[in-house]
């Protein structure tokens, strides 16, 4: 390919790194081990549901039972302990003797059990048991006792042993339908050991009726919140898998509920994005198609001019003044228009990806003495060059003498002599080794505000000069090149003044084409 | 001076290319097609055919295989388009070099002259004629005959061949090819090479797929022989 030697770039002002990474912001993680997630929370609800009302049930049953067995139990003690009294003949006054013998038969006969019976009379105290006095009795049923002719009961329970105590005065019958008390009161003190033990199997019962219910209640609410969360899930990937780029993913839509609904909505967006994206994406490739139909079209009309300007530049000595410089300015911008067509047309190829690499294992620092020979700089004192020699790269050759020509005439332009081309190889991070080429000049530096663009296309760095010698495209096309072959190009400045471009491009040794 | 036959299309660049080359001192006939130029081969009998890719009716590719049947005048391609599809096409067809418009009389001159330099490297103190298997170059009479039968090469192949066999054994990388062979001072296409390299094969060697004189060496170019 035939090319003329180029002038140098203008500094436009550059991206650090063009690589873009760094704003992707990992979302995995997130995904696992959520405490709180919509799972646990449908569960957790349809458990507390099914715990309430299952122990809303059982207290309730549980509370019925117990007082429907324990109301029998005393309401037959106390019909039969006043039945007891009612029939048993009680001397007055009350003699001591003989006393506990009555007390024991009625003692005996007791029901549902057999029960110890205590008498009061005056300060006289019997019982049929072997304290005369029971513990268990509470002052409130004496009071009550004395109080009620039909009698009182109260249960007790002492030292965890359940108790039914009935309190029942004797009287005497003064009338149809009065009577008056004799004095004596009889106290029976029975156990409830067997009802307190039908009682805690009503408990049990109760229990294990309910918990099997809760398990039971949780096939449910996994039911459910798998009917919720397949929906959900679906959307997550569908949202994910458009994220990474798919615009066309869908969800299925089942059913007509809110979740169907939210499925619609999703789709329906999903459908507008890809329609909006389409259209950028459209436009896009029509601006780029325009830019490198233009580029084409514009290349024939140039091919006859620049065949001519050497006529002109020839003959522009014979001419009168005013039609010489004119004749010399058509020229000089003929040449500067090829330059910026031929550019041109080399960004759109790598705008269309037609950019391809042909590499030959090539020694580096022989490649960069040609690039500045060829260009007439070997000689020129004004670039020093340090190339270690026997550092062998896969490059291609066009395009790294591309890299190195547009540096060094960008910093010979916009920079200040001398100016210094370093090569040298190193270690990466990763591992790898990376070859570095670097151009440093001792201009000034590019502005602080001018670095983040010094890469973009036809940037100018001083916004005051409107025109540079260059198309304004070289640095992009360094950039472009530089990344064709995998690597980065970087611009700084140095702590002493002066701007220093670091291209740094992979070793690869390996053999692949001839 | 060298007599060119331009074959371009579009009138201002044929214009513009042969007034800036009849300035440099060439002898310039232009056509408009692809079957004039044909036609005007026969009775301007150029020194060099300046030939654009892409012309209507009859492309610049098929005016390059039918000049190639009979005849080893020396072709430039010109090409508008920087697609190396074309450049690839052009030079499989038979091409010596190419030149990408838009581009300078100079460059079209420094081409033209490199592509008609007639070969004298290496005759220095070497046998005019020398004899490699089948093969036999003649460097003096610049020939080359594969078991005594004439071989008709191309100025790019017959310059490759020179080149190669001089330094029997020798590895040249593609740009040093692209340099020495073809005179480009600029780090051109090494795919020039690659297709001369691959006609310059169908010529000479028994089986291209293994070739015996002009071996590739992987990842670092060409060599002529060990035979």
């Amino acid at each position: 390919m035939i090319t003329v030697p180029r002038p140098g770039r203008p500094r436009s002002c550059g991206r650090d790194d063009q690589d873009g990474a760094g704003s992707a912001v990992s979302t995995r993680g997130r995904s696992r081990a959520r405490a709180f997630g919509l799972r646990a929370r449908l569960l957790a609800a349809f458990l507390l549901v099914a715990v309430v009302s299952a122990g809303t049930t059982s207290a309730l049953t549980y509370r019925e039972a117990r007082n429907a067995l324990l109301k029998t139990a005393q309401d037959t003690a106390v019909s039969t302990f006043r039945d007891q009294v009612q029939r048993t003949g009680w001397g007055l006054p009350v003699q001591e003797e003989g006393l506990e013998e009555v007390l024991r038969d009625l003692a005996r006969t007791g029901k549902p059990r057999p029960w110890v019976v205590f008498a009061e009379y005056g300060t006289l105290r019997a019982s049929s048991g072997e304290n005369p006095v029971s513990t268990v009795i509470t002052p409130e049923l004496r009071r009550a006792a004395s109080a009620d002719r039909y009698g009182s009961f109260e249960r007790v329970v002492k030292d965890g042993v359940p108790y039914l105590t009935i309190g029942m005065p004797t009287v005497f019958r003064t009338g149809p339908d009065s009577v008056l008390p004799t004095g004596l009161v009889l106290y029976a003190v029975m156990r409830m050991t067997d009802e307190q033990v039908n009682v805690d199997a009503l408990l049990v019962a109760a229990r294990n009726g309910a918990l099997p219910g809760l398990a039971v209640a949780l096939v449910p609410g996994l039911i459910a919140a798998r009917s919720v969360l397949r929906p959900v899930r679906e959307l997550r990937r569908a949202a994910r898998s458009m994220g990474s780029g798919r615009l066309d993913t869908r969800i299925p839509v089942r059913g007509t509920d809110e979740l169907a609904d939210l499925a619609d909505t999703f789709n329906e967006s999903a459908g507008q994005l890809e329609r909006s994206v389409g259209a950028l994406r459209d436009a896009e490739a029509r601006a780029r198609r325009f830019a490198s139909d233009v580029s084409h079209e514009l290349r024939t009309p140039l091919a006859g001019m620049l065949a001519v300007t050497e006529v002109l530049d020839q003959d522009a000595d014979r001419l009168d003044a005013d039609t010489a410089q004119a004749v010399r300015l058509v020229s000089a911008e003929t040449g500067k228009l090829a330059v910026l067509v031929e550019d041109l047309m080399e960004i759109s190829r790598f705008d269309a990806r037609a950019a391809e690499l042909n590499s030959d294992e090539i020694d580096v620092a022989e490649a960069i003495r040609k690039s500045l020979q060829t260009r007439h700089w070997s000689n020129d004192d004004r670039i020093r060059a340090e190339l270690p020699t026997g550092i062998r790269a896969r490059l291609d050759p066009r395009r790294y003498d591309i890299v190195v020509a547009n540096l060094v005439g960008n910093a010979l332009r916009h920079g200040g002599a001398p100016v210094t081309v370093r090569l040298r190889t190193e270690a990466s991070s990763s591992g790898t080794q990376v070859l570095i080429t670097e151009v440093a000049d001792s201009g000034p530096g590019i502005p602080s505000a001018s670095l983040p663009h010094i890469f973009d296309r036809f940037y100018k760095a001083d916004a005051a000069r409107s025109r540079s010698p260059g198309s304004g495209l070289g640095l992009a096309i360094t950039l472009e090149n530089v990344r064709l072959h995998g690597g980065t190009i970087r611009a700084g400045n140095l702590p002493g003044g002066g701007a220093v471009f670091t291209v740094e491009i992979p070793l690869r040794v390996e053999e692949d084409g001839g | 001076m060298p007599r060119v036959l331009l074959v371009e299309d579009d009138p201002f660049v044929r214009e513009g290319v042969q007034l800036g080359l009849r300035r440099r001192g060439h002898e310039v006939r232009a056509a408009e097609t692809g079957e004039d130029g044909l036609a005007a081969l026969a009775e301007f009998r150029p020194d060099l055919l300046l030939l654009d890719l892409m012309l209507p009716g009859m492309t610049g590719v098929q005016v390059c295989r039918q000049v190639r049947e009979h005849s080893q005048l020396p072709i430039i391609m010109l090409t508008a388009r920087g697609d190396d599809f074309d450049v690839v096409i052009g030079l499989e067809a038979g091409a010596d070099d190419y030149i990408v418009k838009p581009a300078r009389p100079e460059v079209i001159d420094a081409r033209i002259r490199a592509v008609l330099r007639r070969m004298d490297d290496g005759s220095t103190g070497r046998p005019a004629i020398e004899v490699y298997g089948d093969l036999t170059i003649d460097r003096v009479g610049l020939t080359v005959s594969k078991a005594g039968r004439l071989l008709t090469l191309a100025p790019s192949e017959l310059r490759l061949l020179l080149h190669l066999s001089a330094a029997p054994e020798q590895v040249f990388s593609r740009q040093q090819l692209l340099e020495n062979v073809w005179e480009h001072t600029f780090h051109a296409d090494g795919r020039l090479v690659d297709a001369c390299v691959a006609r310059l094969r169908g010529k000479i060697e028994n089986e291209v797929g293994s070739p015996r004189y002009v071996q590739t060496l992987r990842g670092f170019g060409y060599r002529f022989g060990p035979l």
